[in-house]
Parts: structure tokens; C-alpha cells; sequence
């Protein structure tokens, strides 16, 4: 089971963990089958029981996947071909789309991992009552639904929200200064606030790891707190916020319930134009074309994130 | 100039520091005096106070009453980074993705020290500890006793008064053990104006190492002395056990000169001044008891026999007292159960008055 197929199926293939051994055979059958003709006769038990899962995951994830993929090839007027990618690209609101995405992305991504690390340090470092209280709620966090973040912004800043509301009480203005919730500035606070758990929960398993007595000897020999984290900490964080920050950025991406819920109707990320290309203009070629850029930025972003995780060992 | 920066004389003295956690209190009023040049041993068995001690000078736990002083300077609210304190610890803490050299310098950096006089100032450390060889490497390419020489190399590097070692050697191997207390021995020669405070529960690292040993356990100093002083002549039951696990044998002083009686035995031992008639513990070495008969004879039945290569270790129940004898390996071993008499000689026993120790017992039987 070799071949690469998939970019993350390789990547799967790499890492052996019982839970994953699914995934190559899942991915690649019909390609290994041939290569190892004899092989595969000894191993026919094994192979008969990753049928059933294989056929599952064929039709309801790659199946429409290769839909997806084929539409975008086949403009309305008939007949296969690449001009549908032509006609996006060379289309003003793709390219908006694209740079609105990617700088979210980035922009999340860099106050994710300022804030995440900043955060982390004073819950690992700084002992406070209720410490440990705070870092189980990181774990919560994680499940929480995104647009949930969203749905909480407004309540504090929307134009009706908390915030609105006690300035128009206090100087009986009727609007209140607060109106940053449906500009850019808002899906990325609203990403911010989201995905920062994401970041911190591989730092805390980091800081969990540093030897506390390395912060006391480097204390001794004369370092101020501000030494001691650029110079200890923060490279033994490194590898932690390398992995949590590729992750968060993958989902920065392709999060489309924060954008959808701010409301933010200059906004346009690749996944609200998939959205508005197919559910609102019904032009499908276009729409799949969007999606096959955002897939291949989001596996390309992913298989570089196990890259890195694996390279460091996180 | 910060200070530290040149080896100045300066010693280590606690005054009445105690330290509390909660309801919980680990020193009680620890009055101490390190000199400047000399090593102190602080021994004591685990949760002694010995370790807060230390982290009460190197600033990492906060008196709730007391004052520390380093030389003439009183550390007491002082940050840790503003001491100027050399510490090696248990499980070295160097930091992983620094170069053994750069390691070194990370005190002289942070106390600011002329970049052009770093590169010397490592060499020079790392010379000192044998691992000038080693200075490209990272600590994860070391083994332990080397990682510890990068330790020590690493906190002599900023030229410190005060030296604090935390369980330097617990974490090594017997035999790398005895190699390293030669090599701070060593070390202690070449500077010689470095006050050192050596926590251990190891007391032949104590004995070996320290010009004097403060003994603790309860969260309190129980004796503090040279270690020649502490063997063999120990004030306190805690001490005589733990230094050099001696026996200790429950006696009443008898109205005659330098007489005790034990279960009804009549033994000559100089009793010193304790009162007639009192109770008292006979404290006796293990090494300094005979087998056979000889003045203080004590018969009794073997209870256990160990055999430890170049001597005999033998217990001998002595109506219901189990008494340690150390001999010199033995060539007929005798069987359990066997009667068998023990001596001491008079000079070689300490008598301690009754509640001399506010801590009794507890040594590690070894």
C-alpha cells in the first residue's frame, strides 16, 4: 500500500497509528490491487473487511467530490473543458475573494497565535485560583460551534448589542460608536476569539512539558521575565505554534458560519462565493471551480501542516 | 557592575526564616550561617525543609517571616534574577535547543557582561568542568554526568558567591557519583571564595564534600557541625541515626561514676554531665562494635545476617533491642538464631540526655 494516490492519503499512510491504517486502504485499493498481484492473494482477508468502508466512504465523500470536480470542467453550454477556470479566475470577485480570504486567514491566524501565546503562558506560568478550571474550558471551547462566537459578538457589539446600549443610555446618542461587527474587522475578531482555543491547547501541552526548574535556573543566572520568554520559552514553543497555527489557518480558510452570521455584506471568502455562486446565481461550473481552489488551498495548507507537526514531533 | 559580576566574598545567612505554605509550615525559624568560602551541607531526609531552605535564598519562595542575607546585602524581597546566585539542580534544566556554549553564556549574557569577553568566559567555565571538548554540542547529545558538568560549568560562569546545589548528583549512577563529589571537591580548591549550599539526603555526599553539615528533618535545624563532629559526637538521636545510622539503646544513668544501666546490665560509658539517675540513649556505631567478649559485652541472638563483600552486617536481638554490627567479613558467618556476644569500647559511646531530640528516629536502615 504505496502508492500516493492523494496527497493526504500519503500523508496518512506515513504516520501508523492503528486508528488511521483505514485510511490508505480506504484511498488507494483499486491502484494497489494490480501493482501487487500476488501479494494480495495472501492478504485477501484483510482486504475483504476494508471493503465495506471503502464503498461507504466512495459514495458519499469521494463520489461527490469527483461531482464537484467534473462540474467544474463542464461550462453550461456542454462538452468538458478548462474555460470555466479561465472565466472565474480572470473574474473580479474571485480575485477579491481570494485576497479577502487569504489575508483573514492570515490576519486570524497571526492575533490567534499572539493572543493564543500570550494566554497560554499565564495559565501554564502564572498560578492563579482557577487555573486548571480555565485550561479544561480551552477543551470545551474547542466544541463549541463557531457561529456561536458570532452570535455572542453581536450580542455585545451589534448595533442593538450590550456595548450600543450603554453608550446610548450613558450619553442618549442613537447609535452607539460600536459598528465594526459587519466589516472586515469583525469576522476577524469573531475568528480571533474563535480559533484562539485552537492555538493555545498544543501550547499548554507544550509549557506541560518545559521543565520548570529551566525557568528558575535562567532566573538565577540573572534574566528578567522578558529574557526568560524569548529565550526559553518562546523557542520551546515553537514547534507548538507551528502546528497550531497551520491548523488554525486551514480552518480560517474555509470557515464560513462566522463570515455568514457577522453579517458583513462587503466580505466575500471563498467559501461565501461557492455559496452565492450556486445557491444564488445557480452558475454550478463557476461555483465548483471556487471549491476545487479552496480544496486544494486547504489540503495543500494541511499536508504541510503534518509536515510540520511530524517534523516536530507534535 | 551588577553584582556577582566579580567573585566577591560574601556567604549566606539566614535569620529566624520561616517558610509556610497554607496551614502547612516547611522551615521553622531556620537560624544559619554559611560562611564565605565554605560548604554547608544540608541533609535531612525528603520534606526536611532542606530544599525550601535553599529556594528561600535563591529567591523562589517568599519567607513568611525571617530575613536572608548574602554578605552584607539583605536578599529578603529581592527577585531571583537580582541576587546573583549560581544553582544547579537535580535534573540539570539545561535548555534544550541552546549549544552547550551558548548555554554557558546565557548568564553572562543576561547580566550583560562585554560580548567580547563572553567567548573567554565560557572557555574558561567550560575548561573548569572538563567539557570545553563539548561546546558545540546540544544537551540531548550529553549524558548525564556530562549535562551536569554543563550545569555546574553554566552557574560558575557568572562568577557567583554563592553556589546552590539542589541534588546534584541524585540523578547519576553510583559510580559517576563518587567521580563527580571528587570533581566538586576539586572545584571547591580552585575557587576557593564560593560559599556553597549543598542540599542532599545523601550523607556520604555530605560527609565528603561539606566543612560542615546542618542537619534537618521536621522542618527544623536539628545539629549543624563539622562532619567529625556530627559522627562522632552527635547531639541529637535524629543526627546519631541518620548521620552514620548508629544504634540507639534506651538507658537509665546509674548513681556510680560513668556507669549506665541497659536491661538490667551494668555498662561503663563516660556519661558526661547528664544527671544520676536519668534516663538517657546509648549511642554506639555500628562499625565500632565487636563480635566475641571483650568490655561491654552484650550477648544476644542473631536476627539477620547480610553479607556486604568486605564486611559482615549483623542484627542481634538484645532483649527485644536489635543492635547493628558492621564487622570486618567474617570467616565462619554464624547461623540465625545463634547465640552470640557483642563489645564496644566505653570511648567509642555517646550518651544523649532523654529529649534531646525535638525529632527521633527515622534514619534510612542501610
Amino acid at each position: 500500500m504505496t502508492s500516493a494516490a492523494h496527497p493526504v492519503a500519503s500523508d496518512i499512510t506515513a504516520t501508523k497509528t492503528p486508528r488511521q491504517r483505514t485510511g490508505p486502504s480506504r484511498a488507494v485499493p483499486p491502484k494497489a490491487g494490480p501493482r501487487e498481484p500476488a501479494r494480495r492473494a495472501r492478504r485477501i482477508p484483510g482486504f475483504v473487511w476494508a471493503l465495506p468502508p471503502v464503498a461507504v466512504l466512495a459514495l458519499v465523500f469521494l463520489y461527490p467530490l469527483a461531482l464537484v470536480v467534473q462540474q467544474s470542467v463542464s461550462p453550461d453550454e456542454g462538452g468538458t473543458s478548462i474555460a470555466p477556470y479561465g472565466d472565474v479566475f480572470a473574474s473580479e470577485s474571485f480575485r477579491s475573494a481570494l485576497t479577502t480570504t487569504v489575508w483573514l486567514a492570515v490576519g486570524s491566524t497571526a492575533g490567534c497565535l499572539v493572543l493564543g501565546f500570550v494566554l497560554a503562558m499565564i495559565i501554564a506560568f502564572v498560578p492563579f485560583p482557577g487555573g486548571r478550571a480555565v485550561a479544561k474550558f480551552i477543551d470545551v471551547f474547542l466544541s463549541f460551534p463557531s457561529f456561536l462566537i458570532t452570535l455572542a459578538l453581536l450580542f455585545i457589539y451589534g448595533n442593538v448589542g450590550m456595548a450600543n446600549g450603554v453608550w446610548t443610555d450613558i450619553t442618549g446618542a442613537a447609535d452607539g460608536p460600536f459598528d465594526f461587527l459587519t466589516t472586515p474587522w469583525g469576522v476577524l475578531l469573531a475568528e480571533i476569539t474563535y480559533f484562539t482555543p485552537f492555538v493555545m491547547r498544543p501550547l499548554l501541552a507544550a509549557f506541560s512539558q518545559l521543565d520548570s526548574a529551566q525557568l528558575e535556573v535562567a532566573s538565577s543566572l540573572g534574566a528578567k521575565p522578558a529574557r526568560i520568554v524569548r529565550q526559553v520559552i518562546l523557542p520551546e514553543a515553537l514547534p507548538a505554534l507551528a502546528a497550531g497555527g497551520s491548523l488554525v489557518l486551514v480552518m480560517c480558510l474555509n470557515e464560513f458560519g462566522i463570515v455568514l452570521f457577522t453579517g458583513a455584506k462587503g466580505v466575500t471568502t471563498l467559501p461565501m462565493l461557492v455559496y452565492s455562486k450556486a445557491i444564488l446565481e445557480s452558475d454550478y461550473p463557476a461555483a465548483c471551480v471556487v471549491a476545487v481552489v479552496n480544496i486544494a488551498i486547504s489540503v495543500g495548507l494541511y499536508s504541510l501542516y503534518r509536515m510540520v507537526s511530524r517534523r516536530v514531533g507534535a | 557592575m551588577t553584582g556577582g559580576e566579580r567573585s566577591v566574598r560574601s556567604g549566606i545567612r539566614f535569620d529566624q526564616v520561616s517558610v509556610v505554605y497554607g496551614q502547612n509550615t516547611v522551615l521553622d525559624r531556620l537560624d544559619l550561617t554559611v560562611e564565605p568560602g565554605e560548604v554547608m551541607a544540608l541533609l535531612g531526609p525528603s520534606g526536611s525543609g532542606k530544599t525550601t531552605a535553599l529556594r528561600a535564598v535563591a529567591g523562589f519562595v517568599q519567607p513568611a517571616s525571617g530575613r536572608v542575607h548574602l554578605g552584607d546585602r539583605d536578599v529578603t524581597g529581592l527577585p531571583p534574577h537580582k541576587r546573583g546566585i549560581g544553582m544547579v539542580v537535580q535534573q540539570y534544566a539545561l535548555f534544550p535547543h541552546m549549544r552547550v556554549q551558548d548555554n554557558v553564556a546565557f548568564g553572562l549574557k543576561a547580566r550583560k557582561v562585554a560580548k567580547a569577553e563572553i567567548p573567554e568566559r565560557v572557555a574558561e567555565a567550560l575548561e573548569m568542568v572538563g567539557m570545553a571538548a563539548y561546546a558545540k554540542r546540544y544537551p540531548r547529545e550529553l549524558s548525564g554526568g556530562q549535562q551536569q558538568r554543563v550545569a555546574i560549568a553554566r552557574a560558575l560562569a557568572i562568577r557567583p558567591g554563592v553556589l546552590l546545589l539542589d541534588e546534584p548528583l541524585s540523578a547519576l549512577d553510583a559510580q559517576l557519583r563518587s567521580g563527580m563529589l571528587a570533581e566538586l571537591a576539586r572545584l571547591h580548591r580552585e575557587l576557593p571564595d564560593v560559599s556553597i549550599l549543598y542540599v542532599t539526603h545523601d550523607q556520604v555526599e555530605a560527609l565528603t564534600l561539606a566543612d560542615r553539615i546542618a542537619v534537618m528533618d521536621k522542618a527544623r535545624l536539628q545539629d549543624c557541625g563539622t562532619p567529625q563532629d556530627l559522627y562522632r559526637r552527635p547531639r541529637t538521636e535524629f543526627t546519631a541515626s541518620f548521620v552514620g545510622n548508629a544504634n540507639l539503646l534506651p538507658v537509665t544513668v546509674t548513681e556510680g561514676a560513668d556507669s549506665v544501666d541497659f536491661a538490667g546490665r551494668a555498662l561503663d560509658v563516660p556519661t558526661g554531665d547528664v544527671t544520676r539517675g536519668a534516663t538517657a540513649t546509648l549511642c554506639v556505631r555500628p562499625h565500632l562494635v565487636g563480635l566475641g567478649d571483650g568490655p561491654n559485652a552484650l550477648s544476644g541472638t542473631i536476627a539477620e545476617v547480610q553479607w556486604r563483600g568486605s564486611t559482615h552486617r549483623l542484627y542481634v536481638d538484645i532483649d527485644g533491642h536489635r543492635v547493628k554490627a558492621d564487622l570486618k567479613e567474617l570467616r565462619e558467618t554464624p547461623a540465625l538464631g545463634d547465640r552470640v556476644t557483642l563489645h564496644f569500647a566505653a570511648e567509642d559511646a555517646v550518651l544523649l540526655p532523654a529529649g534531646a531530640a525535638p525529632g527521633t528516629g527515622g534514619g534510612a536502615d542501610d
